[in-house]
C-alpha cells in the first residue's frame, strides 16, 4: 500500500516536536510522526489523548506552542496554499445548515477554485448524496454529514487527506461503508491519515499507525512490525496447570507467563513452543490445548495506552516492548 | 481564481437564505409605513411634536424620512445594522463552520473582507430601503411636495428629494462605525446574541454619556452626535463642519475597531466546531 517517494520529495506529513499547551494543560506533548506517499496511516488514540488538536494544528486551525507540521514541505500556518492538495475534517464536518447540500458545495468549490466546481456532481456520486443533494443539511442525519464532509473533501483533489474519526456515530451499515470509500480512494493513490479510535478500522485499513496517548506518541510504524514485536503468544490448558505453570516458569524462551480461569498464557517463539511441549509431557502435565493467539491491534492498543504513564516514543518502525500481561478478559 | 469578491458574493448569498435578514429588512419597511399610518390616524389637536420637519409632516411626504432618521438613530438603524454585523462571525461559530471554510483555498483576511463588505452591504440596503419606503409612504399620505429647510427657506421637492438621499448616504458614516463595533463583538464574543444586544448597548449607552451632566464638552465628539450631522444638508447654505466631524469621529471609532476585529479573526484558534 506505501508507494515509495522520491527522496527530494517532501513527505506528505511530517511532524517534528509538536506541542500544544492550554495554560496548565497539554493537548498535545511533543508529538513527531511521518506520513509517506501512499500510506493509510492511522492516529490513534483513546478519548482526550489529543488526536484532533494535532489533527487541527496540521490542518493550521490552531497554532502550536512548539513544534512544526508540514505539508508536502509547507507550513500551514503561514499560509492556506500550504493545503494545496490537502482537504480533510476534524471532528464532525460542518456546513450550512440552511442551505442545501449542493449550494454548501457549490460554496466551498468556489472557495477552492482550481476545477472544484467541476468535481461536485463526482463527489456527490462518489459519497452517494446526489439523490439528496437538494435538501437542506440542517435535514441530514450524521451519517449523511460525514458523506458530505468527504464529498467537500473530494471537491479539493486531493492527495492527502485527513480524516477525524469518520466511522464515529454511523451505524452498522455506515461504518462499512465509510471503510470501503477510504479503502477505494487509497487504492485511487491517495494518502490518507484516519484519526480514529475505532481500531478494527484502522487494522482494516491502515498500514501504519500512530499511537498516541495523553498527548504523546507511544509507537510509530507499521502494523506487522508492531504485531511481530509482540511476539506469539499461546494459550495452554493442562491436567495439571500448577505443574505446567511451574515448567512454563523454567523453561528458556517461554515469557509473559498468565494465568487466568483454567488456563496458561504465554509468549515464545515455535521453537521454544516445541520444547515446552515435550517437557509438559515428560513433567506429567498432559497437554489438553495448546494453541497460538492472534494478537490484535486492540491487545497492542490497550497494552499502550492504559496502565503505567506513558515513555516517550521509540524510533519510527520500532516494536515496543512485547505485551507484559494478558489482558483480563 | 477565487478572492475577496468570491467570499462577497456567497456572504450575500448566505444572507439572502438568513431570517435575521428579513427580520432587519422587515423593520427598515414596516417602520415608515406605520409611521405613516400613525400620521393618518392621529387627532388633529396632536398635530406638530416640537421637532425637526414635525410641522411638516403633514405638508410634505419628504419629512418622512428625515424624521425617521431623527428617531432611528436611537435604537432602531443601530440594531437593524447590528442584527447582521454582529451575527456575522459568530454565526460560524454557532455552526462550527469556521474549520470547514479556513481548510479552503482562502487566506483568513480575504474571508474577513468578503464578510465585512457584506455586512456593510446589508446597512446601506436597509438604510436606503427604510428611506425609499419612508419617501413613497410619506408622498402617498402627505403629498410630494416641496419642504422648508431647517434654515427656514422652500425647498422644491425634486430637490428635497435628493437632499433626502444624500442625507442617508450621511447617515451610512456612523452606521459604517456601527458596523464595525459589530464586527467586533461578534469576533469577540463568538455569540451572535450577544454581539447584537452588546452593539445595541454600546450605542445607547455612548447615547447616555451626552445627557450625563457635566459632559456637554463631549457632545461633538459621541458618535450618537454624528447620527444628526445629516442635517447639515438641510441648512442654507449647506453646514459641511458636522459631516467632516462626523468623518473623522466614526473613523476613529471604527478604524481601530475594525482593526481590533480583523487581527482578532485572523489570528483566532479554532479549537471548537
Amino acid at each position: 500500500m506505501t508507494a515509495d517517494a522520491s527522496p527530494s520529495t517532501p513527505p506528505p506529513i511530517e511532524v517534528r516536536g509538536l506541542v500544544k499547551r492550554y495554560g496548565e494543560l497539554t493537548a498535545v506533548g511533543g508529538v513527531d510522526l511521518t506520513v509517506r506517499s501512499g500510506d493509510v496511516y492511522g492516529y490513534l488514540g483513546p478519548n482526550g489523548a489529543g488526536k484532533t488538536t494535532s489533527l487541527r494544528m496540521m490542518l493550521g486551525l490552531i497554532r502550536p506552542t512548539e513544534g512544526s507540521v508540514r505539508l508536502f514541505g509547507r507550513d500551514p500556518m503561514e499560509s492556506v496554499r500550504a493545503l494545496q492538495g490537502v482537504a480533510g475534517f476534524v471532528e464532525a464536518p460542518t456546513f450550512y445548515p440552511y442551505l442545501n447540500a449542493r449550494k454548501n458545495l457549490e460554496m466551498l468549490a468556489a472557495y477552492d477554485g482550481n476545477g472544484a466546481p467541476e468535481r461536485i456532481d463526482e463527489a456527490l456520486d462518489t459519497v452517494e448524496l446526489a439523490g439528496r443533494q437538494r435538501d437542506r443539511v440542517g435535514g441530514y442525519s450524521h451519517g449523511m454529514r460525514q458523506r458530505l464532509g468527504i464529498a467537500a473533501a473530494l471537491l479539493r483533489d486531493p492527495k492527502l487527506l485527513l480524516l477525524d474519526e469518520p466511522a464515529t456515530g454511523l451505524d452498522p451499515a455506515g461504518m462499512r461503508d465509510m471503510r470501503l470509500l477510504i479503502r477505494r480512494l487509497a487504492d485511487q493513490g491517495m494518502t490518507v491519515l484516519l484519526s480514529s479510535h475505532l481500531l478494527t478500522e484502522v487494522e482494516d485499513v491502515c498500514n501504519r499507525v500512530a499511537i498516541v496517548r495523553q498527548g504523546r506518541i507511544v509507537y510509530e510504524g507499521e502494523i506487522a512490525a508492531l504485531k511481530r514485536g509482540a511476539g506469539t503468544r499461546y494459550w495452554l490448558q493442562t491436567t495439571d496447570d500448577e505443574r505446567a505453570a511451574a515448567v512454563c516458569r523454567a523453561q528458556p524462551g517461554v515469557e509473559d507467563l498468565g494465568e487466568a480461569h483454567g488456563h496458561i498464557t504465554f509468549t515464545a517463539d515455535e521453537a521454544a513452543a516445541a520444547a515446552l511441549s515435550q517437557a509438559l509431557v515428560e513433567s506429567g502435565a498432559l497437554i489438553k490445548a495448546m494453541a497460538p493467539e492472534t494478537v490484535t491491534l486492540e491487545d497492542l492498543f490497550f497494552e499502550l495506552t492504559e496502565g503505567e504513564a506513558p515513555t516517550p516514543a521509540p524510533a519510527a518502525g520500532t516494536p515496543p516492548p512485547a505485551p507484559a500481561r494478558e489482558r483480563a478478559r | 481564481m477565487p478572492g475577496v469578491g468570491t467570499v462577497y458574493r456567497w456572504e450575500l448569498f448566505k444572507l439572502r437564505h438568513q431570517k435575521r435578514t428579513y427580520i432587519g429588512l422587515g423593520a427598515a419597511i414596516i417602520v415608515p409605513i406605520l409611521f405613516v399610518l400613525a400620521i393618518h390616524l392621529r387627532h388633529h389637536h396632536d398635530r406638530g411634536g416640537g421637532f425637526a420637519f414635525s410641522d411638516y409632516l403633514d405638508r410634505s411626504g419628504l419629512a418622512v424620512p428625515l424624521v425617521i432618521l431623527l428617531f432611528g438613530a436611537v435604537w432602531m438603524f443601530p440594531l437593524i445594522t447590528a442584527l447582521v454585523a454582529g451575527d456575522i462571525f459568530a454565526s460560524e461559530d454557532h455552526n462550527g463552520t469556521l474549520k470547514t471554510i479556513f481548510t479552503r483555498s482562502l487566506e483568513r483576511w480575504q474571508l474577513f473582507a468578503g464578510k465585512a463588505l457584506a455586512a456593510s452591504t446589508y446597512a446601506v440596503v436597509a438604510i436606503l430601503l427604510c428611506g425609499t419606503v419612508a419617501v413613497v409612504a410619506g408622498s402617498l399620505q402627505s403629498g410630494f411636495n416641496s419642504l422648508q429647510s431647517l434654515s427656514g427657506t422652500i425647498v422644491s421637492a425634486p430637490k428635497a428629494l435628493e437632499l433626502v438621499y444624500v442625507s442617508l448616504l450621511v447617515y451610512l458614516i456612523p452606521i459604517a462605525a456601527i458596523v464595525c463595533i459589530g464586527l467586533l463583538l461578534s469576533s469577540v464574543t463568538r455569540n451572535s446574541a450577544a454581539a447584537v444586544v452588546g452593539t445595541l448597548m454600546v450605542s445607547l449607552l455612548i447615547q447616555l454619556i451626552g445627557i450625563l451632566p457635566g459632559l456637554g464638552a463631549l457632545q461633538p465628539y459621541l458618535l450618537s452626535t454624528q447620527f444628526n450631522a445629516w442635517q447639515g444638508l438641510l441648512r442654507t447654505p449647506t453646514d459641511w463642519e458636522p459631516i467632516v466631524r462626523a468623518a473623522w469621529v466614526c473613523a476613529l471609532y471604527g478604524i481601530p475597531t475594525i482593526g481590533a476585529a480583523f487581527l482578532i479573526f485572523i489570528r483566532r484558534d479554532v479549537a471548537g466546531g
